[in-house]
């Protein structure tokens, strides 16, 4: 942990609204400045007690606070040094470490995660007991969306209309897997604005799950890299929040390997949303009527500062309505891994976006981030009623663009 | 002594919301003034009432201080915790419990954000409106405890004047009501902005202000303070009482621009935000008004916001201005005194000097309207000796404030870090006189001791060494 981006920190408070577990709990060792205190502390020499190393677990990463902070503090960076610096020195109970095992051997690789649906389709019906024995285990089988055909992309998709662009497409790990007919639909819709899409095959996790939680993303960082150098492409466009927000610190992760760092920074990452607007409509857009309701990703909104486009995209859309979720700043609770690690907190958060999401009235939800899609689907379900749609911008998009009906 | 007490009051209060744990607790050893630390003896998160009475009680019985907390983000150490004793936080109770449009009022628990009050009514065309520059953090219970102000205040008055009425914890552990209806003394008055000292706010029934019609907000850039500063007096002269007038100058420009990149004119010396409400002719006859007053005063560009968005981000730079600060100094401290408006080339000039002989930058930020400056001066705690020479210049300024006949704070209360100067401002017989009010409702002085008075003392035994009685004494035997 870095002292100097400590001491940036002038304890203003003005972080504490914007802070998911502050709202929930109401606790100083819960909130940025708290946990910014803490990280102070074990610098000063107190070593991580169980307790702190709960504080920052208990951290969803949402970045709210680097947004709300005036003074600059760079919290994202600051909590990603602590959760390397607790994963070395803290000690997991043996529960905590098999939960931890077992998802970053399954969600950073496809086809791992590919074998793992059948068995999840059945642990639905388990989940009672799943549950029983180990909350995390619960929250797994209670967020796996209904299993959906495997959707095989082509290794390019060449521009309909006047070409203007070649792009490359990130699939994904839970994105690419659990709902494959975002990433078609990505494709169809860059296609229509005139870009050659370039997917390359073999493509793996980004790096986001691992480094979120304070493991080493490297490894994923320089075969994402690579794969997309040898596509030959130097703009890839994103279409998962935290999976942009990730590639788009390459450089800073590999920091430490000049010649990768460099190679990273040649990469022009983009997230869909932000590319379609720099690129500006092209393509004749077909009445939607339908209302809909926007969700910000926080690493969209906070960890990217992309709000404005999406809604500009969906503005864009004759007959369609956008409504304002109330505490849009505020996460859903998914956050990456959290919701599995830290299940009471996720759902509390959960339950709170899913009603603020039903009193917008709308008929379907955007949310640009398969774990946002699977979090809020799963509060809603858990609320007793028919959870309304959720579909992704470019789901949207793409049945304006089609003039067909938007499939969630 | 400790761990009996924590034991007592986990039978009061449910397990978690005892803290006892050293490396938790130090988490609360400061608030938004960091200067002062002290790590509390215990920490309680109440939820109700009848918790922070039972929770009083108790340190009653063991005769251990209390000091109660909101968010922590006082800028005078109001809510310093004291090692030997409990810290109250209110943090969990933040529920709006009623809102009565009719009467104009809401009844909120201590908790609530200030700017929560306004959330909950503000699709029905009203807010609450004192708003101090940490609206979105700051506790209504702290805002009671401090008489907290802001920009706003210059038009509508600072929270005394925004309470209608209160429950309170006294530090006895009853639970009392206070309301601005009722006769005799006014109780109310006196609990508001009395620090902590005579009892714990836990429910705060707020007036509601009706939106204005019409809001202009504009912001006009000077060369120089100077030119800013008449541009204050005359729009003041001429019978104008805007909402707000703030002023910056270039220092703590620069860090609004480094922090929230607010693009205020390029060059300016200082600027001046002006918002003027009300009705639309009458908000439209003013602000011609002030144009010309700026004109004439010496502004080189006057903006107008044309829209939310732009009164938004005019505001923005302003609001952030003291956490900005951390931008371009890694250490500050933010003052609070005031001064008559007519004094503020004088008192500015005095500041300027106080730079140049202690080698210390000082930002200015100000209610130009009400005279009400924050000076922050800024240090860097890694040079030796540079801590205490900024501590210095900061207790040089409220001697000029002193001078110029203002006062020693404006709206952050004097908390622990102003206690000390409070005898330049008041005689002994004045500070004894606030202390018997003190006593009369804190006789053990266990609710936040040691703040406001320079120092502690016991009710009972005669406030000073003196030789003749005091003087109301006097007057009473």
């Amino acid at each position: 942990m870095d002292p100097e981006l400590i001491k940036d920190c002038v304890h203003c408070g003005f972080c504490l609204p914007t802070c998911p577990t502050y709202v929930l709990w109401g606790e100083e060792m819960d909130s940025p400045r708290g946990r910014i205190h803490l990280m102070q502390q074990h610098v000063e020499g107190t070593p991580i007690t169980p307790e702190m190393a709960g504080h920052f677990d208990a951290c969803l990463g949402c970045m709210a606070c680097v947004t709300a902070c005036p003074s600059g503090v760079q919290y994202d960076r600051l909590i990603e040094q602590t959760r390397a610096e607790v994963e070395r020195e803290h000690v997991r109970t043996p529960h905590d470490r098999a939960i931890r095992g077992i998802v970053f051997a399954l969600f950073p690789y496809p086809r791992r995660l590919r074998l793992l649906k059948l068995p999840m389709r059945l642990a639905g019906k388990l989940r009672p007991f799943l549950a029983r024995v180990n909350p995390s285990l619960g929250a797994m089988a209670e967020l796996a969306p209904p299993p959906a055909r495997r959707i095989r992309l082509p290794r390019r998709v060449p521009a309909r209309g006047p070409y203007r662009a070649t792009v490359g497409l990130l699939t994904g790990c839970v994105q690419g897997e659990f709902f494959p007919g975002v990433n078609a639909a990505t494709a169809r819709v860059l296609a229509m604005e005139g870009c050659d899409v370039i997917i390359p095959p073999g493509q793996g996790c980004c790096g986001a799950l691992s480094l979120h939680s304070g493991y080493d993303a490297r490894k994923f960082a320089k075969r994402t890299i690579a794969t997309f150098e040898r596509a030959g492409v130097d703009t890839i466009v994103v279409n998962a929040a935290g999976c942009g927000s990730t590639m788009k610190d390459y450089a800073e992760i590999l920091a430490d390997e000049p010649e990768w760092a460099a190679r990273a920074a040649a990469l022009k990452v983009r997230d869909l949303a932000e590319y379609l607007v720099e690129l500006g409509p092209a393509a004749k857009r077909h009445p939607l009527n339908v209302t809909v309701a926007y969700h910000d990703a926080c690493h969209l909104a906070h960890a990217q500062g992309i709000r404005a486009q999406p809604r500009e995209l969906l503005n864009g859309i004759p007959g369609l309505t956008v409504r304002e979720v109330a505490e849009s700043s505020i996460c859903c609770g998914s956050a990456g891994t959290y919701n599995l690690f830290q299940p009471e907190a996720a759902r509390d958060l959960g339950d709170r976006k899913a009603e603020r999401v039903r009193a917008t009235g709308a008929e379907l939800l955007v949310s640009a981030n398969p774990g946002c899609t699977m979090q809020i689907t799963a509060a809603m379900r858990r609320g007793g009623e028919q959870p309304i749609p959720v579909a992704h911008t470019a789901q949207v998009l793409d049945a304006s663009l089609r003039g067909t009906a938007v499939r969630g | 002594m400790t761990d009996l007490l924590a034991g007592r009051l986990r039978e009061v209060l449910p397990d978690e919301a005892v803290i006892t744990d050293p490396v938790r607790l130090r988490t609360y050893e400061c608030d938004g003034l960091t200067y002062h630390r002290a790590t509390p003896g215990v920490v309680v998160l109440p939820e109700t009432a009848e918790q922070i009475a039972a929770v009083v009680r108790l340190c009653q019985e063991f005769r251990v201080p209390f000091v109660a907390r909101g968010s922590g983000t006082g800028l005078s150490g109001g809510a310093l915790p004291r090692s030997d004793g409990v810290l109250i936080v209110t943090s969990r109770m933040r529920r709006v419990l009623s809102i009565d449009l009719a009467n104009r009022r809401a009844v909120v628990e201590p908790g609530v954000t200030n700017l929560a009050i306004t959330e909950a009514v503000r699709e029905a065309g009203y807010y609450y409106a004192p708003d101090p520059s940490s609206q979105q953090i700051c506790s209504i219970g702290g805002n009671v405890a401090e008489n907290s102000g802001g920009a706003h205040c210059l038009k509508y008055g600072f929270t005394v004047n925004h309470v209608l009425g209160l429950e309170l914890v006294t530090p006895d552990g009853d639970i009392v009501e206070l309301s601005e209806m009722d006769a005799g003394y006014d109780l109310l008055g006196a609990f508001i902005g009395s620090e902590g000292t005579l009892g714990i706010a836990t429910k705060i029934t707020v007036r509601l202000s009706r939106a204005p019609a019409a809001v202009t907000t504009m912001l006009a850039a000077f060369t120089t303070i100077e030119g800013g500063g008449r541009a204050v007096s005359a729009i003041i002269g001429a019978g104008i009482v805007p909402a707000a007038i703030e002023m910056m100058d270039a220092l703590a420009i620069e860090a609004a621009e480094a922090a929230v990149r607010c693009e205020y004119p390029a060059g300016a010396g200082a600027v001046l935000v002006v918002e003027l409400d009300g009705p639309e002719a009458e908000v439209d006859l003013q602000f011609a008004e002030v144009d010309r007053i700026c004109r004439e005063a010496g502004a080189f560009e006057i903006r107008v916001a044309a829209s939310a968005e732009e009164r938004a981000a005019i505001w923005k730079g302003r609001k952030s201005a003291f956490a900005a600060v951390g931008r371009i100094s890694p250490a500050y401290i933010v003052q609070d005194g005031v001064v008559p408006r007519t004094a503020l080339p004088e008192v500015l000039a005095g500041i300027d000097r106080l730079q140049e002989e202690f080698g210390i930058r000082v930002a200015n930020v100000f209610h130009a309207g009400d005279g009400n400056l924050h000076p922050l001066v800024l240090f860097d705690d890694a040079v030796a000796g540079e801590g205490e020479r900024a501590e210095l210049v900061s207790g040089r300024i409220l001697d000029l404030c002193i001078e110029y006949g203002g006062s020693i704070t404006g709206e952050h209360g004097v908390g622990v870090d102003k206690s000390r100067y409070m005898p330049r401002m008041f005689t002994d017989e004045d500070l004894d006189t606030m202390q018997l009010v003190r006593c009369a409702f804190d006789v053990g002085n266990l609710s936040n001791p040691g703040k406001v008075f320079p120092t502690p003392r016991l009710c009972g035994e005669i406030p000073r060494v003196r030789k003749e009685p005091h003087p109301y004494e006097a007057e009473l035997f």
